[in-house]
């Protein structure tokens, strides 16, 4: 007799979307089943070991703020902290750690198990149950079946997965485990195009096979910058990174057997990230560079493995021991897992809602690489979006809403449901074009708002961001109600024209050189301010003046987010636009101005044709 | 569905051929309920018109296809005989079928713009094509036509995606194999893109001029012959001549064509210190204009320096009066005689001309305004890049506007064209 289970919301998958997707539903107070083929494998990192980086840290802040898991679990296993960017400006500061594998993988796995809301069930999602036109449950390979008000899809690189190494080809999602071949069929089934990406891993190494003497050795920060806004400190021991090169040896051993490359040999038809290329792609493409930047990255403070960082491969094993080894430091390497590339199936996200909603099937949401993401913190992101608006769905509780002029969450869930994908895609700071304003060290007070005002954010988090909260106000106050002559502010050691007019304590603290500190001496109230909120009021003086001139264009963006587009909306009968853009219309349909306006290829003309289309409709709905 | 749209190609009146134009999805099958059938695209055909068993015209009937017309729709040209009865026959035949009605002005490049067929800078500068007058403006309005002003502002957005590209790539990969210091290349890519605006928006008031005209005026002491000069030149009486000193009060415009540029030629109220009100206005006036103008020819009865503060560089100044003159002399000039007059055209057009090379492709305000637009934010991005590393974030937010400014001359810029840029040029991925 096979059993039938009803939860609010089911999450299949148990990486780092699937995580925050569950965790994030039970938050909402959402009764949450985690289904996953092996509970052991929770929060596996089948990657590189590391999180955060340049619009990853900004992603795992934003993850955070909305007191999700990622930021506290890298910070509980964080073996190296650094802070990209340090010497440009701060808008682009990223955070970023190493991590040790199996201390994040507790660290995720301790949270989920200690949330009474998730139910963690072991076993292989077959296929849906459904109803009319929405996902109503999970059928079981054990026959069992899951039904919720809301199901969240996780299934990474799952989908159709295919490992190569060298001429060899395998059926799985990752190494060691199988795919997930029925659901692709599925998907077929309602309607959605897939794609196909490819994207690969390089040899493990054996840590004491490994000549680290010889190396040039890269140490954390001496002041680490966490991840999370809860943190204060790591929490384990640090270690360094090694640094090695590939050279012309080792790029003679690639060329010589491109031929029994997967990728060469043609046995791959995945598009792979331009940003993250095989060493068979490097030496290739970049034919005059005689040496390619490695890093080795400790997989843990015990661990045997270590990721060498800058030569995923899918080159059969023998060759793959021959060009490591002719690398400086790895000259007696040992390989401890071949690198492999995995292609596998991706559902084109243009068939999504702004939240992650598959549109063809109501209640269905999708998250991580199924939507053709690459990254842990661009996926944990996307299953946090979804665990709150699948909550949302199965209690009726009000939607999470993120958008490009607040966080790069909103910009990568835009991004991805109204441009599509044609490599997996990643996070850069420079695809949010209001940076200026979304920094990494402001994602909690762009976001814990919404998350207080969702039911999504713990007392703890809470409690420390109010107190946060009111210094903040209490300071910026001081520094907007205060003004302060030229020859006053001269006095205090900035260097300013004596003659210059009076301003404000905070329009100083933009001047090059002005620091609060400085002007403690005119405000001695602000002399004991705690050093972040004092680098932060620093931060939001230097970027006023811009994020003021940006105000126009999130005004303007924000106008054309309001002019929405009618569900039925007949793209097809626009006269006047080109066929293709008729096509990407009909096929994405944007569901306001601005979505439109960011589809690829779309033209001021164009655009001033729908509006026009739309006042004469007489229902181009400004909603408020 | 749109509306088929048509209208009189050709000008109003009687002519040897009159061409009405139509366009939007019915502008093929208007052509057969016409002539029985269609001639296949881009073949001319001659074809008797009827409605019923009434002939309206045998004519040359002309179909493109969608994606191959000016306006990207499909198109049909009727090439009637130009008599007005024939075609307001033909307009009125068409009118009466549904779906069709007569175009708007401006409409027809209006669908090829919506379309994509042309982009802004080619309408206007089809718009000045079709206004030319003289051999300049048709140059200069067929230049930007065929995209010049859209190559000079694709140019520069090349370079200022790079730049951006370079800053991207150090900020976005700051871990990863891209170059080192950007600053050098950045820096000489604003330089050039700076000097280009420069040139281009320096050369837009000639170009402007070329659109609109140059003035010339001409100055000089109260009954030294100015008007008659000006008469002489237009080959007709455009001011009034007396013996009367102070004949002119007014100023006096004359378009024409001086080897093919197009000048007005101003006469000015001659000046001179006066009682009377009128003439005392007059004379400001004059002197406001002179001033204003791109050249001034100084008239003067004997050869003394001319009306202090109003000489330019370039300006002529020539004897009055020069029939009076016993043996003609180079300087000299008689609008009665039209001794010199020649001689004064060519120094005009010799002024002009070399003035007209300076032209750049920016031929109207709204290009200015947008290229000196862009300059502010590349000033300033050169001053945020000044300090190094700790500025590339406003450095590229600057220069997101400097493009945004050039690009509201053609199209857009977005975050992918960025990122193509760095993938073609860096090993990205360590």
């Amino acid at each position: 007799m096979f059993h039938v289970k009803h939860f609010d919301v089911v999450v299949v998958g148990g990486g780092h979307a699937g995580t925050e997707a569950a965790h994030a539903a039970a938050r909402r107070g959402a009764r949450v089943a985690l289904v996953t083929l092996k509970a052991d494998a929770i929060g596996v990192m089948s990657c590189n070991p590391a999180i955060g980086g340049l619009g990853k840290g900004h992603l795992v802040r934003e993850i955070d703020a909305l007191d999700g898991l990622m930021g506290r679990a890298a910070d509980a296993a964080g073996i190296q902290f650094r802070l990209l960017n340090r010497s440009k400006g701060p808008a682009v500061q990223g955070p970023r750690a190493q991590m040790d594998r199996s201390l994040f993988r507790a660290a995720i796995q301790k949270m989920i198990a200690a949330h009474d809301g998730i139910t963690v069930i072991e076993g292989e999602v077959i296929d849906f149950i459904l109803e009319a036109d929405r996902a109503a449950g999970v059928v079981l390979a054990s026959g069992n079946q899951v039904m919720a008000g809301a199901i969240v899809l996780t299934t990474g690189t799952f989908l159709r997965g295919t490992i190569h190494i060298g001429t060899e080809r395998r059926s799985g999602g990752r190494m060691g485990e199988a795919s997930a071949d029925r659901l692709s069929a599925r998907f077929d089934e309602f309607g959605v195009s897939l794609g196909r990406l490819k994207t690969g891993t390089p040899p493990r190494l054996d840590t004491n096979s490994i000549d680290w003497a010889a190396l040039e050795m890269q140490r954390g920060d001496d002041a680490p910058e966490m991840l999370s806004f809860l943190s204060t400190a790591p929490a384990v021991r640090q270690i360094s990174c090694g640094i090695t090169h590939t050279n012309a040896r080792t790029h003679q051993i690639i060329r010589d057997n491109l031929d029994r490359s997967a990728m060469y040999g043609g046995a791959i038809d995945g598009v792979g990230p331009r940003y993250c290329p095989s060493i068979e792609d490097k030496v290739v493409r970049f034919a005059e560079r005689d040496a390619h930047q490695v890093f080795l990255e400790p997989e843990g403070l015990d661990a045997a493995t270590v990721y060498p960082n800058g030569i995923s491969t899918s080159l059969p094993e023998d060759v793959q021991l021959d060009y490591v080894r002719s690398i400086k430091g790895l000259e007696s390497a040992e390989i401890l897992q071949p690198g492999y590339a995995i292609e596998y199936d991706f559902v084109d996200p243009r068939n999504l809602t702004p939240s992650l909603e598959l549109m063809s099937c109501k209640n269905l949401f999708l998250a991580g690489q199924i939507n053709g993401t690459t990254g842990y913190e661009e996926a944990g992101a996307q299953g946090l979006v979804t665990g709150l608006n699948a909550a949302a769905r199965a209690l009726g509780a009000e939607p999470a809403m993120m958008d490009r002029t607040t966080s790069y969450t909103g910009v990568m869930l835009d991004d991805l449901t109204t441009r599509g994908v044609s490599e997996p895609y990643r996070m850069f700071t420079s695809r949010a074009e209001f940076r200026l304003s979304l920094r990494a060290d402001n994602a909690d007070q762009r976001l814990t708002p919404l998350g207080l005002q969702l039911g999504c954010v713990g007392a703890d988090r809470a409690e420390a961001f109010e107190a946060k909260q009111k210094q903040l106000d209490s300071a910026r106050t001081v520094l907007e109600s205060r003004k302060i002559s030229a020859s006053d502010l001269k006095d205090t050691g900035i260097n300013v024209n004596a003659a210059g007019p009076k301003r404000s304590l905070f329009d100083a603290l933009s001047i090059p050189g002005a620091s609060v500190d400085a002007l403690a001496d005119v405000a001695p109230e602000l002399s004991d301010l705690d050093p972040t909120i004092a680098r932060q009021l620093q931060r939001d003086a230097t970027y006023a003046p811009y994020v003021k001139r940006q105000m126009s264009d999130v005004a303007a963006l924000q106008r054309d987010a309001a002019t929405k587009i009618p569900t039925d909306f007949a793209f097809a009968a626009l006269d006047g636009l080109s066929g293709e853009l008729r096509e990407k219309l009909s096929a994405i349909r944007p569901a306001n101005l601005a979505q439109a306006a960011r589809i690829e290829g779309m033209t001021p003309a164009a655009l001033t044709l729908l509006l026009a289309r739309l006042r004469q409709t007489g229902k181009p709905a400004r909603s408020a | 569905m749109s509306d088929t749209i048509f209208a009189e190609a050709t000008a109003l009146g009687k002519a040897g051929v009159a061409v009405v134009r139509l366009s939007g999805p019915q502008a093929h099958s208007a052509v057969r309920a016409l002539a029985g059938d269609v001639p296949p695209a881009r073949q001319a055909a001659l074809r008797v018109l009827r409605i019923g068993d009434d002939v309206l015209d045998e004519a040359l009937a002309l179909v493109f296809d969608a994606g191959a017309s000016f306006t990207g729709e499909a198109v049909a040209e009727l090439h009637l005989h130009g008599s007005r009865a024939v075609v307001a026959s033909i307009l009125a035949a068409l009118a009466a079928m549904p779906g069709l009605r007569p175009a708007q002005a401006g409409e027809f490049a209006r669908r090829a713009l919506e379309n994509g067929r042309l982009d802004l800078t080619e309408i206007e500068a089809l718009g000045d094509l079709i206004e030319a007058e003289t051999e300049v403006q048709r140059r200069q309005a067929q230049a930007v036509k065929s995209g010049a002003l859209r190559d000079a502002a694709e140019g520069l957005r090349a370079d200022l995606v790079r730049a951006a590209a370079l800053l991207e790539a150090s900020i976005d990969f700051a871990d990863e194999e891209v170059p080192e210091d950007v600053v050098p290349e950045v820096t000489e890519l604003l330089e050039r893109a700076v000097a280009a605006i420069e040139r281009l928006v320096a050369g837009s008031f000639t170009a402007e001029r070329i659109r609109d005209g140059f003035e010339v005026a001409i100055v000089g002491a109260p009954n030294v012959g100015k008007s008659t000069l000006l008469n002489r030149l237009a080959g007709r009486d455009a001011a009034i001549t007396s013996d009367v000193a102070g004949t002119t009060r007014d100023v006096i415009e004359v378009r024409m064509d001086l080897l093919g540029l197009p000048v007005t030629i101003l006469d000015t109220a001659g000046i001179r210190e006066s009682d009377d009100v009128v003439e005392k206005l007059g004379v400001a006036r004059a002197r406001e204009r002179a001033l204003a103008a791109d050249l001034r020819v100084f008239l003067a009865e004997r050869a003394e320096a001319p009306e202090t503060g109003l000489m330019g560089p370039d300006d002529i100044v020539l004897r009055a009066k020069g029939d009076l003159v016993e043996s003609v002399a180079k300087d000299a000039v008689s609008g009665l005689t039209g001794a010199g007059v020649d001689r004064l055209i060519e120094r005009i057009v010799d002024v002009l001309s070399t003035r007209a090379q300076g032209a750049s492709v920016a031929t109207r305000d709204r290009h200015r305004v947008a290229f000196q637009a862009s300059l502010t934010y590349l000033d300033a991005a050169r001053t945020q890049l000044a300090f190094g590393p700790e500025g590339f974030d406003l450095a590229a937010a600057e220069l997101r506007m400097a493009t945004a400014a050039i690009d509201q001359l053609i199209g857009r810029v977005d975050v992918e064209s960025l990122l193509d840029e760095i993938f073609s040029s860096f090993c990205i991925g360590k």
